[in-house]
């Protein structure tokens, strides 16, 4: 079986550019990704690629080819959807092509256009991620489906919105040297307490923003790595997905993450490693009580105990396992189709020692990306590995 | 949104009208897994003889929130409290109502009564504490 290695990545920035399209974000991230990788484009056999609101911010489906022709690639493309956790099922496929022998060369990755549907609207689009008839109708917003998993969170371990303030505080620190991220700037526990309230527990500064923005990764096999000389010293060694029923009423759990474990084990196991190996890890804290939920089913936290992580240190950038050293999709936005492929993305720079905050993980071999869609009725992990340098 | 309205979502349409009159029920197979409609098949252990059960008279609050940045549907309604219940076999969502949405609290028994948004007039399902 081929190890895939990450040959190139591109990000736009991630942020508010209502004028900008799709493909034009599109295009810009897959040109970043091809100059990064030293790949020609001619050498793609696939475009596999995120998204999920399409329909409603741009009136596009079919996104697939439209976007292969951005990137300027001929070549069979197909478009991924799993709500916020579209681009990480499409890497998730293109990691199992390759290995498989199908492909040696692909384009993977995401985009989303979201501020022109205002607030409002893009509340609305991202609400049709929850069950339309059982939950949707009846008021249930994204946020407020992460308030009631909050609620219950703090009803069964404890905890309070003070510790996850602490989350948001760290993510945005993350975020100050990241000039791709969505917010570069500091703030305090303070600012997160009294922020103007969303979904009680939840207020706006424990919401990742609306944002724009696209990620495109070159993934190749091994052995096209080898023959063309390319310098990817990181592989993508482990690749898991875990599903759970969609309304967060059919639940066994209301405060845990059943399909996130699902999907970490499944991928420690193909990695052959455990949660003890993790150096760093970028995790899908859409919400501040996200972030807690996928610490604990990724085994990086004990059940109970992932509310403090921040507060105590232990996830901050200097901690013992440093996470979301990009900002997270709290600080660095959260254009839902981008979000799988952006986080490998800065695994991978993170761990070449090409990130600005490469400095807080050095020596660092291994990380996780957690990619969750919905309220975690959908999740990818994959496992991230040097495998030479 | 607004020409799909006029048609009824087979299943669901018809348990809010059963729910109207006092007569909501759960699907159950013979297992007594419990779900909601409209589904023909048990999502847990995939029987395909499923049977309508009528629901308890009160449920439990397992969980709220309350929204105050809602989608446009729900516009002038904000701030309202969303709470899921268990009633029965099947856990169901929706608004706590005839109380201030400050006063909604985990472990509190409701009653089922459809109501309806006053943004757009459309039924929604309730939870009247006892
Ligand atoms: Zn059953």
């Amino acid at each position: 079986m081929s190890d895939v290695r990450v040959a190139g990545t591109g990000l736009t920035p991630f942020g508010n550019s209502p004028e900008r399209t799709g493909r034009d974000l599109f295009a810009e991230a897959s040109i970043t990704a091809f100059e990064a990788s030293g790949v020609p484009r001619d050498d793609v056999e696939a475009v596999l690629y995120g998204n999920f609101m399409g329909e409603l911010s741009e009136h596009q489906g079919h996104q697939g080819p439209l976007m292969a022709e951005a990137a300027g690639v001929q070549a069979p493309a197909t478009r991924y959807e799993s709500a916020c956790a579209s681009s990480g099922t499409a890497v998730r496929e293109a990691v199992k092509r390759i290995r498989n022998g199908e492909n040696d060369v692909l384009l993977v990755g995401g985009a989303e256009r979201m501020t022109n549907l205002g607030t409002a609207g893009a509340t609305e689009a991202l609400a049709i991620a929850a069950d339309d008839l059982w939950e949707v109708r009846a008021g249930v917003t994204f946020p407020g489906a992460y308030a009631l998993m909050a609620q219950a969170y703090f009803d069964r371990f404890g905890g309070e919105h003070e510790d996850l303030a602490h989350i948001a505080v760290k993510n945005h620190a993350n975020a100050l040297t990241n000039e791709k991220a969505q917010y570069q700037s500091a703030i305090e526990v303070s600012d997160v307490l009294e922020a103007p309230p969303v979904s009680e527990p939840l207020g706006l500064y424990d919401a990742c923003p609306i944002s724009d923005g696209a990620a495109a990764l070159v993934l190749t096999s091994e052995s096209y790595a080898k023959e063309h000389d390319l310098e990817a010293p990181v592989a993508i060694t482990g690749t898991g997905q875990g599903g759970d029923r969609m309304a967060l009423h059919d639940r066994e759990h209301l405060a845990r993450s059943p399909a996130a474990r699902e999907a970490g084990e499944e991928a420690y196991a193909d990695a052959g490693v455990d949660a003890g190996d993790v150096d760093l890890a970028e995790v899908h804290d859409c919400f501040t009580i996200a972030e807690v939920l996928a610490l604990e089913a990724l085994d990086l936290e004990p059940i109970g105990e992932g509310i403090s992580a921040a507060r105590d240190g232990r996830t901050t950038a200097d901690g013992e396992t440093p996470i979301n050293l990009s900002g997270g999709l709290k600080a660095k936005g959260h254009p839902v189709g981008a979000t799988g492929a952006s986080q490998i993305a800065e695994v991978t720079d993170l761990l070449a020692g090409e990130h600005p905050n490469s400095e807080h993980v050095d020596g660092a071999t291994t990380g996780v990306a957690h990619n969750a869609g919905g309220t975690v009725a959908s999740a990818t992990v994959h496992v991230l590995e040097v495998t030479d340098r | 949104m607004s020409d799909a309205e006029s048609v009824a979502d087979a299943g669901f349409d018809e348990w809010l009208d059963a729910a109207e009159d006092g007569k909501a029920y759960a699907l159950e197979c013979a297992n007594g897994h419990g779900s909601l409609p409209p589904r023909r098949v048990c999502p847990d252990c995939g029987s395909t003889d499923l049977e309508e059960v009528a629901l308890p008279e009160t449920g439990a609050v397992q969980t709220f929130t309350i929204t105050h940045v809602p989608t446009p549907a729900f516009e002038e309604d904000a701030p309202y409290a969303t709470a899921i219940a268990d009633f029965g076999s099947v856990g169901i969502t929706g608004q706590v109502i005839g109380v201030e949405p400050g006063d909604v609290e985990t472990g509190m028994t409701v009653e089922l009564e459809i109501t309806v948004s006053e943004t757009t007039g459309e039924r929604v399902i309730g939870f009247q504490p006892v």
